[in-house]
């Protein structure tokens, strides 16, 4: 249900600021499940911890010739955290760090692409997470496209960046200042639509 | 006519045997088949979601199936006793198999929590996930569960021809063709 209208307000959306390019519209295929979002935090500087957010969708738009026009939209379901712990799961989820019952969805809006060269670029956007939006950007990278066996057009990205907790309400005094940014990578691959 | 009789099968319930018969060899056959189908295969992705919807599809009918079957009147049962009590013992045999393959199936592709599409018309929620290794052991019961069905539905199949050609029973016309008394 929630699927439903979140592509249909997806791809409304797409639709309105892109529709003097050329450009294709993708949606990340979470179907097919070729998409992760995860991050890396340290654990008190001895090790890392990683963990994933297994639920989410999104979708691009995307054309080789302008990539300039280049815009994503995500949004993910922040109690699908998964970090091969239960209980620790349940404690980022609770207030202490995300807060997943007052804020159960993460978003980013992407709001601009300045390609770096052939295939890469910074992709520039909005980030919501903990109720608390803050401008950020990330590098990515063109994996491979073309066509697949199943007849379909698919593009893969994959790109990261490194978050500061702080600015999204999340307290780390506590911690290590290691602790204190994780680095988030995502990656994906499209399904031209 | 729609109904079932003491002296025969309603339309109903022939209608749901042999939508059921068709659809259920259909999916093993489909099973079979998209098991062993290659990576590059452009059927990989396009069976098993045709697998998947149609076997939601056949589980719902089988629900469907058995409330009438319990609801309803059943014809009389042609033979002897210890036949009459070996044709019984044999339709709730089907019954569960029928219900363990679908049921187990379900189970695989939720094991994740994931829903299952039913040919993108809607989604039947994942109920039961998480257990240990619960696609695993789900689809072996569905392989050995679907072969046991399969098994026992030839020998249905050859029970009903037995009791059409040499018994002269009418068991096999009465289910082919609905009785009004």
């Amino acid at each position: 249900m929630l699927k439903k209208t979140a592509l249909a307000t997806l791809a409304a959306a797409a639709l309105v600021p892109l529709s003097q390019a050329q450009a294709a519209d993708y949606v990340i295929d979470t179907e097919g499940q070729h998409a992760f979002v995860q991050f890396k935090i340290s654990h008190l500087g001895f090790s890392y911890i990683l963990g994933s957010f297994e639920t989410f969708e999104g979708g691009f738009s995307y054309d080789p010739e302008n990539p300039e026009a280049s815009s994503v939209e995500m949004e993910v379901q922040v109690d699908s955290l998964n970090t091969n712990h239960a209980e620790r799961d349940r404690h980022i989820l609770s207030d202490d760090f995300l807060g997943a019952d007052g804020f159960p969805t993460a978003t980013f809006v992407s709001t601009g692409f300045e390609p770096s060269g052939e295939g890469e670029g910074v992709l520039s956007g909005e980030l919501t997470l903990k109720g608390e939006t803050q401008a950020i950007e990330m590098p990515v990278t063109l994996l491979g496209e073309g066509d697949d066996p199943w007849g379909n057009y698919r593009a893969g990205f994959e790109g990261s960046t490194t978050l500061t907790l702080g600015d999204y309400g999340i307290d780390m005094s506590a911690f290590p200042e290691a602790m204190h940014e994780l680095e988030l990578y995502v990656t994906f691959e499209g399904i031209r639509q | 006519m729609w109904r079932n009789h003491r002296s025969g099968w309603g339309w109903i319930t022939i209608a749901l045997h042999w939508i059921s018969a068709v659809a259920i060899i259909g999916l093993f056959v489909l099973g079979w088949w998209m098991v062993d189908l290659g990576y590059y295969d452009a059927w990989y992705n396009l069976a098993p979601w045709w697998h998947r919807s149609l076997g939601m599809l056949v589980l719902g009918l089988t629900l469907a199936r058995l409330v009438w079957r319990l609801v309803q009147p059943a014809p009389r049962v042609p033979g002897k006793r210890l036949e009459r009590l070996g044709a019984h013992l044999g339709h709730i045999g089907l019954y569960g198999l029928m219900l363990a393959v679908m049921v187990s199936g379900y189970l695989i592709s939720t094991a994740k929590g994931r829903g299952i599409d039913v040919f993108g018309w809607f989604e039947v929620p994942a109920l039961i996930s998480g257990l240990p290794d619960q696609a695993s052991i789900a689809g072996s019961v569905h392989w050995y569960s679907a072969v046991a069905l399969m098994s026992l539905a030839g020998l249905h199949a050859l029970a009903a021809l037995k009791h059409h050609y040499l018994d002269r029973h009418d068991v096999l016309r009465r289910m082919l063709v609905a009785r009004s008394h």
